[in-house]
């Protein structure tokens, strides 16, 4: 695959080393010149000095003929317009933008950007988990299909636990995907009993949350 | 009429005091505050700092009631962004983008907003001075 990303960041050179040691043709746009200069020193002819958001750069760096355009530039517009220019001006079918302001997701959706990548919303849910005493964690969302992979443990006295799968009802676009008990990992069928303390990763519809929330009692 | 006016440079300014003289209900958006020095001593509007792409920023400075919004800060994108935001999420009536770049300007024209590229235009102004001289 052809893929071009824009903003030479940290974000932006993981990401063209990874797609290169992937086999990718990648090309990493940086405008900073003494940015991408530091940057071709380690990945050589994969980096070029330029701005996503010119159409001209774009042009020499055969935006045609890319299969992806990846924005990873530290500011929200700048990602919107480089993913907008290479849809509309260039018929690229696929753009991927970085999101620095979650709030901005939906905008994004709604301004025909493929797949938004928000590492703020991640880092967010990931030092959450990790907080002691929390119950009910969203580990993340699959935007096209609009559900939710969530992470939550059964408190002490929740009315789920010591009751069999068959005798709970669940949100009615649900399903219980693994249950993490002590070391033990537990594919749940129909007889599985829940217990307190189980980790249990489901995977719902965006709707069902507060009802799951309030079935299992981890508000 | 009511305006949220992104931006207090030069034009943002003028613009705003303008329309805050002929009787208009103006707020003006700056990241700057320093920025709206720039504006007339008598300009009675609202000044906001703030970040024009933060819906939050912009519903402060009265989007939802207002009947046109114009992004005119000096970053082509954050125009662009802003006032996608402005017709998208909050449905603003008349919206209007400044926009440096030619190319950029053509492709959101395409898109449905209104643009300005004061590039082209400045480019025009200097061709028909030439002209005119050249005929005097």
């Amino acid at each position: 695959m052809y893929i071009i990303v824009g903003g030479g960041g940290d974000v932006g050179y993981y990401l063209t080393r990874n797609l290169l040691s992937h086999g990718h043709e990648v090309l990493l746009l940086e405008k900073n010149a003494t940015r991408a200069q530091s940057l071709a020193e380690e990945l050589g002819q994969a980096v070029a000095k330029g701005d996503a958001c010119e159409a001209r750069t774009m042009e020499e760096a055969g935006v045609t003929r890319a299969d992806v355009v990846i924005a990873v530039t530290g500011e929200d517009e700048d990602n919107l317009v480089i993913c907008q220019m290479a849809k509309q001006r260039f018929n690229v079918t696929r753009t991927i933008a970085r999101l620095n302001n979650p709030k901005h997701e939906e905008l994004f959706q709604r301004l025909g950007i493929d797949t938004t990548i928000s590492p703020t919303k991640a880092i967010l849910s990931l030092i959450e988990s990790e907080l002691p005493g929390t119950h009910f964690v969203l580990l993340m969302t699959l935007k096209k299909a609009g559900l939710e992979i969530v992470e939550l443990i059964i408190p002490p006295l929740s009315p789920v636990a010591g009751k069999r799968l068959d005798q709970i009802n669940l949100p009615r676009k649900s399903t219980l995907a693994l249950i993490i008990r002590d070391d033990e990992q537990i594919f749940p069928t129909a007889e599985t009993v829940l217990m307190a303390g189980d980790e249990v990763y489901a995977l719902l519809n965006r709707e069902g949350e507060e009802e799951l929330r309030r079935t299992f009692g981890t508000v | 009429m009511k305006l949220v006016i992104l931006g207090c440079g030069r034009v943002g300014a003028t613009f705003a005091s303008q329309m805050d003289k002929a009787g208009h209900s103006v707020a003006v958006i700056d990241s700057n505050s320093d920025s709206f020095q720039r504006l007339d001593p008598h300009f009675q509007g609202d000044r906001l700092i703030g970040n024009g792409v933060d819906e939050d920023v912009l519903r402060r400075a009265g989007i939802e009631k207002a009947d046109a919004f114009i992004a005119v800060t000096n970053g082509d994108n954050r125009n662009i962004m802003a006032s996608q935001i402005a017709k998208e999420i909050f449905h603003v009536q008349r919206v209007v983008c400044r926009i440096y770049d030619p190319i950029r300007h053509s492709t959101y024209r395409d898109l449905g907003i209104e643009t300005i590229c004061p590039t082209i235009i400045g480019v025009d102004m200097l061709l028909n001075a030439l002209q005119s001289a050249k005929q005097k």
